[in-house]
C-alpha cells in the first residue's frame, strides 16, 4: 500500500477537523449559540468563552461550530449543483458540436460576462434570500466555468484516436462519452471543484456581508464575519476566528484536491 | 590531411545528475572541414543530446559529466555565453526536425532571415536583402520577393524546411547540424529537401552532421556513419563499408530492419469483401468547400493486403476513415460483402464487427485510464452471446497472439513502450476476428527495429487468420515489404493501381515514379550487409 503524500495528510487533517466540528456542532455546542448574554458582550477569549463572545454576548466558538455545518452544506450543495450542471452542459456542447455547441457556448459566455457575485445577487432576488436561494443562485452562477472547462477537455479528447477506436468497435455515442471521455475529464474537474469550494465559501460570506446570506440569527461563517465589521477596533477576534476557519478549510480542501488528482491519475498508479 | 579537425568530441559523458543516469557515455568523434557524417540510432540512443552538447543547448536537467568538445581550436567548455552566442549561427548552424514550429509564426520570412545576417555580419540593409533573395531562389522558392513578406503559415512543411535551410546557410557556417531534418515530411518532399541540403553543403564546403533514425537516408548523404545505441557509439566507419560489412550486431540488426520485398503471394480471385464506388467527399460547404476525394472506386478482396499510398493531402486517410465508417461521404457507396453499409440496415452489426482499425499513434489510440485487459475486451462487449469467462480467455488468447502474453493484461498504457502499445492496439482490432483490418500509418510512428517487428507481426497474423488488410502508408519501403496490391493516390484520385511487383518494377505514372525515387532498393551484399540502389525519378 502506498504511503499518503504530505498534501493528503495535511489536507485530510484540516478537512477532517472541519467535518468533525460541523457534526458535533449540529448536536452539541458549549453554549446555546443563540442565547444572548449582555454581561459577556464583546468579551475577549477567556476560559469561559474560549474564542470570546460577540456583540450580543453569544459564544463565538458555539456559533462557529453551528456555522460550520451551515457553511459546509451551502458550499457542498453549490459545488455539486455547478459540477453536475456544468459537466452535463459542457460535455453535450463539446461532444455534439454544431448548433447545439454554438447555442450553449453563447449562453455560457453571456453568463460568464457577469461577475459571479452580481449574477448570484440577481438570482437571489428571484429565489429569495434563504439557504436554498443561495445554493441555487451560486450553483447557477458557477455552472458556466465548469461547463467551459469540461467542453474544452471534451473537445481535445474527442480528437484522440481512442475515441475513434471506441466508435469503430460499435459503441454508441453516449457510451463513448460516459466510458471514455468523462473519466478523462476528472483531473481538470477535481482541480476546478476544489477551488470552487473555496470560492463559494467566500461568496456565501460576501452575500451575507451584503445582508443577502442565510438570514440572522442563524450563524454562518460569512455572516459572522460580516457582523464583526463594526467592532473590528474593539474586538478583532470576532473577525479573526471566522476568517481563520475559512482560510484553514480552504487550504485543506485545496491540498486534498491536489492529492486526489494525483491519486486518480493512472500515470501515478502502478509506479513502484 | 594535416589540417586540424573542425570538431573534436572526446569521450563525452552527458547525464542527469539528479537521477544518476547517463544519456551519452564516452562518445568520441572527429570531423574535418567539409566532411559529412551521419549519426544513426533509435530514440533514446543519445544522438540528439550529443549534438545539443556540441552547440551548448543541453536541456536544464542534463549536464556534461566528463570529456570535452573542441570546435576549431577552442574548447567549448571554456567559452563565455557571449562567445558561444557568436558561434551559434555563424560557426555552427542547426536545422531542427519540426519545420512547423521552428519558424516564428508572428514574423515575416524576410524578418526572420535578416535577423541572423544583422547579428553576425557587417552587411548593410540592401546587401542583406540581396543575399536573402538570392538564397531563397537557391533553395527553390518560386517567388522570393513575395516570400520575404509572407508569414510561415503560408508555406507547406517542405517549403518551410527549405526556408529553414536558407536561414541557416545564409550565414555560411563551417558546421551544419541537421537533426532529423526531414522526418516530419512526406517521402517525396523528404528526398527533394535532402538533395537540396546536400547540394548546398557541397557548394559551400560546409561540414555536416546528419542525425537520423533512417539508415538508408544517412547512407545516401554521408561519407561516414556513427551508430549509437543507448548512449554508446557501437560502430563507426565509412558509410559504404559499414553498409556492406557491418561488424557490430546492433548495426546488423538495424540493417536487417530495413524493409525488403517478400515473395509475391497468389490471392485467389473472389468476390470483393468491401467495395467503394464513386466516393466523393469535400470538407466545408458552399464556396469554401475543399474537395478531398474526387470519385474513388476501390475493391478489397478477402485475404489480400492492399496498400494505399500517397503524400499528405492525397486523401488516403480520408478514404480509410470512410471505409472504417468514421466519416460520411458526400456521395458514393460503400458495400461490405455485397450489402450497402448503412447504419439502419440489418447488415450493419456484421460490418461493424468485421471492419476494425489500427491507428497511427499508439500514444493516443489507447484510453490512458484503462488497463490493457479492458482495452482489448472493449470490442467484445458487443458479442452478446459471450460469457465473461469466455471474454477473459479471448483477451488472453489475443494478447498471446500479438506476442504480449497475459502478464501485460493488468498494465496501463503508460507502462508500455511504443511497440507494446501498438501490439495492444492490434490485439483490440483482432479481438472479434474481423475480416477487414484498416491500418492507418500503423508503423509510421515507431522506431526502426520496432517497426520491423510490428510489420512482421502484422503479416504473420494476416497469414494465420486470413483477414483482408487496407494498409495506408506514405512509406513505400514498408509497402514493398507487406503489400499484395498497391493503390497510389494523388490529390484525391487514384493515380495508378496494380500488383506490388507491377507498381514497384514497372510504374506507369510519373507520380508513382517520383514516389519510388524516395525509397532505395536493397540487395544483400557479400559482407553480410546490404547494397542500396536508388531508383531514378
Amino acid at each position: 500500500m502506498k504511503t499518503l503524500s504530505a498534501n493528503a495528510m495535511v489536507g485530510g487533517l484540516f478537512v477532517g477537523a472541519f467535518v468533525i466540528a460541523a457534526c458535533i456542532g449540529s448536536v452539541w455546542t458549549p453554549y446555546d449559540p443563540m442565547a444572548l448574554d449582555m454581561k459577556a458582550r464583546l468579551a475577549g477569549p477567556s476560559t469561559q468563552h474560549l474564542l470570546g463572545a460577540d456583540e450580543f454576548g453569544r459564544d463565538v466558538l458555539s456559533r462557529l461550530m453551528l456555522g460550520a455545518s451551515a457553511s459546509g452544506i451551502v458550499s457542498l450543495a453549490t459545488v455539486a449543483i455547478a459540477t453536475v450542471l456544468g459537466t452535463a452542459l459542457g460535455s453535450i456542447s463539446g461532444y455534439l458540436g454544431g448548433w447545439t455547441d454554438r447555442v450553449l457556448v453563447a449562453v455560457t459566455n453571456a453568463l460568464l460576462a457577469f461577475p459571479g457575485i452580481l449574477l448570484a445577487l440577481g438570482l437571489l432576488a428571484i429565489f429569495g434570500a434563504n439557504k436554498y436561494g443561495i445554493v441555487l443562485a451560486l450553483g447557477i452562477a458557477y455552472t458556466p466555468s465548469v461547463a467551459r472547462i469540461v467542453r474544452g477537455t471534451v473537445l481535445s479528447l474527442r480528437e484522440r484516436e481512442f475515441i475513434d477506436a471506441s466508435r469503430i468497435s460499435g459503441d454508441s455515442g453516449l457510451y463513448t462519452l460516459l466510458r471514455h471521455i468523462l473519466p478523462n475529464c476528472i483531473a481538470p474537474l477535481t482541480v476546478l471543484t476544489t477551488s470552487m469550494f473555496g470560492w463559494t465559501l467566500l461568496s456565501e460570506s460576501a452575500l451575507s456581508f451584503l445582508g443577502l446570506g442565510v438570514p440572522p440569527p442563524a450563524p454562518t461563517w460569512g455572516n459572522m464575519l460580516a457582523a464583526a465589521r463594526p467592532y473590528l477596533a474593539q474586538a478583532a477576534w470576532l473577525a479573526i476566528f471566522p476568517g481563520l476557519c475559512i482560510s484553514i478549510v480552504l487550504l485543506g480542501i485545496n491540498l486534498l484536491g491536489d492529492a486526489l488528482r494525483d491519486r486518480l491519475d493512472p500515470k501515478m498508479r502502478g509506479m513502484q | 590531411m594535416n589540417t586540424p579537425p573542425l570538431l573534436t568530441v572526446d569521450r563525452l559523458v552527458l547525464g542527469a545528475t539528479a537521477v544518476a543516469t547517463q544519456v551519452v557515455n564516452g562518445v568520441s568523434l572527429t570531423l574535418r572541414r567539409g566532411e559529412r557524417i551521419g549519426i544513426v540510432g533509435e530514440s533514446g540512443s543519445g544522438k540528439s543530446m550529443l549534438m545539443r552538447a556540441v552547440i551548448g543547448l543541453l536541456p536544464p536537467a542534463i549536464s556534461k559529466l566528463g570529456g570535452s568538445v573542441r570546435f576549431e581550436d577552442r574548447d567549448m567548455g571554456d567559452l563565455q555565453p557571449e562567445e558561444l552566442r557568436k558561434l551559434r549561427g555563424k560557426g555552427i548552424g542547426l536545422i531542427f526536425q519540426e519545420p512547423m514550429t521552428s519558424l516564428n509564426p508572428a514574423l515575416t520570412i524576410g524578418h526572420q532571415l535578416e535577423e541572423g545576417l544583422a547579428l553576425h555580419t557587417a552587411m548593410d540593409a540592401t546587401g542583406r536583402r540581396d543575399a536573402i533573395l538570392a538564397m531563397l531562389r537557391r533553395v527553390g522558392i518560386a517567388d522570393p520577393d513575395a516570400a520575404v513578406r509572407a508569414f510561415p503559415h503560408e508555406f507547406s512543411g517542405g517549403m518551410r524546411q527549405r526556408i529553414m535551410i536558407a536561414s541557416v546557410m545564409l550565414l555560411e557556417p563551417a558546421l551544419l547540424i541537421a537533426d532529423e531534418p526531414t522526418t516530419a515530411l512526406d517521402a517525396v518532399v523528404q528526398r527533394e529537401v535532402l538533395e537540396l541540403l546536400h547540394a548546398l553543403v557541397e557548394e559551400k564546403g560546409t561540414a555536416m552532421v546528419l542525425i537520423s533514425h533512417d539508415m538508408a537516408m544517412v547512407a545516401q548523404y554521408t561519407d561516414r556513419v556513427l551508430v549509437m545505441q543507448k548512449g554508446v557509439c557501437v560502430e563507426e566507419g565509412a558509410t559504404s563499408e559499414l553498409l556492406r560489412a557491418p561488424r557490430h550486431e546492433y548495426t546488423r540488426k538495424l540493417l536487417s530492419a530495413l524493409p525488403r520485398r517478400a515473395p509475391a503471394r497468389a490471392i485467389a480471385p473472389n468476390a470483393p469483401l468491401a467495395s467503394v464506388r464513386n466516393m466523393k467527399l469535400a470538407y466545408g460547404s458552399g464556396s469554401s468547400a475543399k474537395a478531398v476525394l474526387h470519385g474513388i472506386d476501390l475493391d478489397i478482396h478477402p485475404g489480400e493486403i492492399v496498400a494505399l499510398v500517397g503524400g499528405s493531402g492525397s486523401g488516403k486517410t480520408t478514404l480509410g476513415r470512410i471505409i472504417a465508417g468514421l466519416l460520411q461521404p458526400n456521395e458514393g457507396t460503400l458495400t461490405f460483402r455485397g450489402q450497402a453499409v448503412n447504419r439502419k440496415s440489418g447488415g450493419y452489426a456484421d460490418y461493424r464487427a468485421n471492419c476494425q482499425m489500427v491507428f497511427q499513434d499508439p500514444y493516443s489510440s489507447l484510453d490512458p485510464r484503462m488497463r490493457v485487459r479492458e482495452i482489448v475486451a472493449a470490442p467484445l462487449r458487443h458479442e452478446k452471446s459471450m460469457h465473461s469467462t469466455a471474454r477473459r480467455e479471448r483477451v488472453n488468447e489475443v494478447l498471446s497472439e500479438v506476442g504480449l502474453g497475459p502478464q501485460f493484461a493488468d498494465r496501463f498504457p503508460h507502462q508500455l513502450s511504443g511497440g507494446q502499445r501498438q501490439r495492444v492496439a492490434i490485439a483490440r482490432a483482432l479481438a472479434r476476428r474481423p475480416d477487414l483490418v484498416i491500418a492507418d500509418e500503423a508503423v509510421s510512428a515507431l522506431d526502426m527495429t520496432v517497426k520491423a517487428q510490428i510489420l512482421k507481426l502484422l503479416s504473420q497474423l494476416q497469414e494465420q487468420q486470413g483477414f483482408a488488410c487496407l494498409f495506408i502508408s506514405h512509406d513505400l519501403g514498408v509497402v514493398e515489404q507487406i503489400a499484395d496490391r498497391v493503390v497510389v493516390m494523388h490529390r484525391g484520385v487514384i493515380e495508378e493501381q496494380g500488383s506490388r511487383d507491377e507498381i514497384f518494377d514497372r510504374p506507369t505514372s510519373s507520380y508513382t515514379r517520383k514516389l519510388l525515387s524516395a525509397v532505395p532498393m536493397l540487395t544483400p551484399a557479400d559482407g553480410g550487409g546490404i547494397d542500396l540502389v536508388w531508383r531514378a525519378a
